[in-house]
């Protein structure tokens, strides 16, 4: 039962016995708490109730997180103490800074325009008869696993070598040769690269951004626009002074999302480029400096580092979304 | 600057649909250019896909010597990149890594689901000592990025004997899922009328009957949305895949060997293009068929932060 198995019929039958067990754990749990009634019981039934998901977190996320914290001040092999070495090459090393500088790039670029793609797009198919439709399209990539869309995006960033009779079958690289350029190996064109692979998170994000930002649109109350209107507020001044600051706290918390969404990007990277010719960001490096280069002082620091940089764009959330809440 | 509308269609248009500030600014906007501008950014929005979709049953040849435009003119059909995409002589065998994929989303999607539950039950509904303190603990887990609990995570299923089974990814899907899924449900289900749970417990009802027979039912909604959420993000991983599952077929799923597909044989565009639809088809079926439940599940995951 908690062996490898390789057919198709093993896999399944393994399947349902961990269905199994955990319903088998399920009913002893409850059958536990059924037996305490009354208000008395009700701590043992809570703690009963909790028990599962507090012994997973504890040993599948709270030891782990405290045990990389551990790691990323110990060497490669991880059996010396070598203290804040590691961040000191994150933040020296020539490569890593490289890294450092993609990261930035990703994180500020990609909420910003996916957000204003997706409030552009909400404002624009708003109760237009094919609303749901239009939504649909935008919305679809969000569906896709990254490294599915990172295959679409490699196909459209395709280049064939530039000969006679050789026909690109990239789409870009065509629409520049169309308009008499050249075309061009698009993903080994450093710093070009990355900001062609942004494009990929953003095609993914905004449909994310739209449906958001639509709902809060939708939500602004009635008697605001009409008195707006009645005042003769152009649609400029309209979209200044009402739309916007009503969808404020909608605004940031899908800029902060996309944002933690884009700092933790991995797929795409790695499925377009392997993080090579300069593109690697953060969440690629650590997987490569962990499990390619044997790293895993290096590959917990960044990792950590990836926690560190999380945190203050969560704090700006919140104090934001309080904020709009107390006024 | 405002488009002029007849009298009558005007009164039938205000009290047909609402007029919100978008739908102002828009009209403001001078309609033509509205709709030029969505649908250029539709187009753009659904290009990449369509022209893979289209290259996906062209034939080899025509796919690496021609562009997929130049099918319109010279269309030839073919299904033989999907048979090849299933065919295990390839060397794809994808239909092994659909099956992987399946038997890994199931119990990754129900077992957090259950726990969930009953945890947000227990946080809404019963008092017991250290209560709220438990609760922002666990919603606080809600930052960690995966990435800080892979390698010691790695390690602990070593010591298990676990490596190379399903377990691993069970597992950790279900761990990752339970502080976000516990803070989405209970936010539903603190919404439920305090009166409906005194009724049943002056009725002599238990913690499990109530559960059972109150909360269920009434949770369905915020269940399916993020059984739905869940689904699509166990389906589409790549990084907790590489971790756990990364040294064999017999685990992997379909995101994992279309990416390595596209790392070892990029140009092999019938098979990636293929491949790629293959993978898509599950979820986006998924999130067609359930959408409203999954865009709920998004409006009350985000924004009440």
């Amino acid at each position: 039962m908690f062996t490898p198995v390789t057919t198709t019929p093993e896999k399944i039958l393994q399947m349902l016995a961990a269905l199994l067990l955990f319903a088998a754990v399920m009913g002893v749990i409850l059958f536990f708490a059924g037996r305490f009634g009354g208000r008395r019981g009700d701590r043992v039934v809570g703690y009963l109730y909790l028990a599962p998901a507090i012994v997973m977190l504890s040993v599948g996320l709270v030891y782990p997180g405290l045990r990389t914290i551990y790691q990323s001040f110990l060497n490669a092999a991880g059996n010396a103490f070598i203290g804040l070495d590691n961040y000191k090459t994150i933040f020296t090393d020539h490569d890593q800074l490289t890294v450092l500088r993609n990261t930035v790039f990703w994180v500020l670029i990609t909420p910003l325009v996916a957000t204003g793609v997706g409030m552009l797009y909400a404002i624009l198919v708003d109760q237009s008869r094919f609303e749901s439709f239009a939504k649909a399209l935008i919305f679809l990539p969000m569906s896709i696993s990254f490294v599915a869309a990172s295959v679409i995006w490699k196909f459209v960033y395709e280049y064939r070598v530039d000969q006679a009779r050789v026909k690109q079958i990239g789409l870009v690289n065509q629409i520049i040769v169309w308009l008499g350029g050249k075309p061009q190996q698009f993903l080994i064109d450093s710093p070009l690269n990355t900001f062609l692979l942004i494009v990929v998170m953003i095609w993914i994000q905004a449909g994310f951004a739209m449906t958001i930002l639509s709902a809060a649109i939708k939500a602004i109350p009635d008697d605001i626009i009409e008195a707006a209107r009645l005042d003769g507020v152009g649609s400029w001044g309209m979209f200044r002074n009402i739309t916007l600051p009503s969808i404020r706290p909608a605004v940031v918390v899908v800029l902060t999302t996309i944002g933690i969404g884009t700092l933790k990007v991995f797929d795409i990277v790695r499925t377009m480029t392997g993080g090579q010719f300069n593109t690697s960001v953060i969440a690629n490096e650590f997987y490569s400096q962990t499990f390619r280069a044997d790293n895993q002082g290096l590959g917990s620091a960044l990792a950590v580092l990836l926690f560190i940089l999380v945190v203050p764009i969560i704090y700006y959330n919140v104090r934001q979304v309080r904020q709009s809440e107390a006024r | 600057m405002t488009t002029a509308v007849p009298l009558t269609t005007a009164t039938t248009d205000l009290v047909a649909e609402k007029p919100t500030t978008a739908s102002i600014a828009k009209k403001r906007l001078s309609r033509p250019w509205a709709s030029l501008t969505a649908i250029v950014i539709a187009v753009l929005w659904t290009l990449p896909t369509f022209g893979l979709l289209v290259s996906s049953f062209r034939p080899e040849r025509a796919i690496k010597t021609t562009g997929w435009w130049t099918f319109f003119s010279n269309p030839t059909l073919t299904l033989e990149n999907y048979r090849a995409v299933f065919n295990a002589d390839t060397g794809v065998n994808l239909g092994n890594f659909f099956v992987n994929s399946l038997v890994i989303c199931i119990p990754s999607v129900l077992i957090p689901l259950c726990l969930a539950a009953l945890s947000a039950y227990a946080f809404a509904w019963i008092k017991f000592p250290g209560r709220d303190l438990l609760f922002l603990a666990i919603i606080a887990l809600q930052i960690v990025p995966l990435q800080v609990t892979l390698v010691p995570l790695l390690e602990l299923y070593v010591h298990a004997h676990l490596t190379g089974t399903f377990w691993t990814l069970w597992l950790s899907h279900s761990t990752f899922a339970l502080p976000l899924a516990i803070y989405l449900l209970h936010n539903f289900i603190k919404e439920v009328p305090p009166t409906l749970i005194e009724a049943a417990r002056v009725d002599g009802a238990g913690h499990v009957a109530i559960f059972f027979k109150v909360m269920l039912p009434l949770l369905t909604p915020a269940l399916a949305a993020f059984g739905i959420f869940q689904f699509l993000w166990v389906w589409n991983d790549l990084l907790v895949a590489l971790t756990f599952a990364g040294g064999g077929d017999s685990v992997a799923p379909i995101t994992l060997q279309l990416a390595n597909l596209s790392g070892t044989r990029g140009t092999a565009w019938q098979l990636l293009s293929a491949g790629a639809f293959v993978s898509i088809a599950v979820p986006v079926t998924v999130f067609l068929l359930l959408q409203r439940y999954f865009v709920r599940g998004l409006l009350a995951g985000s924004v009440k932060g």
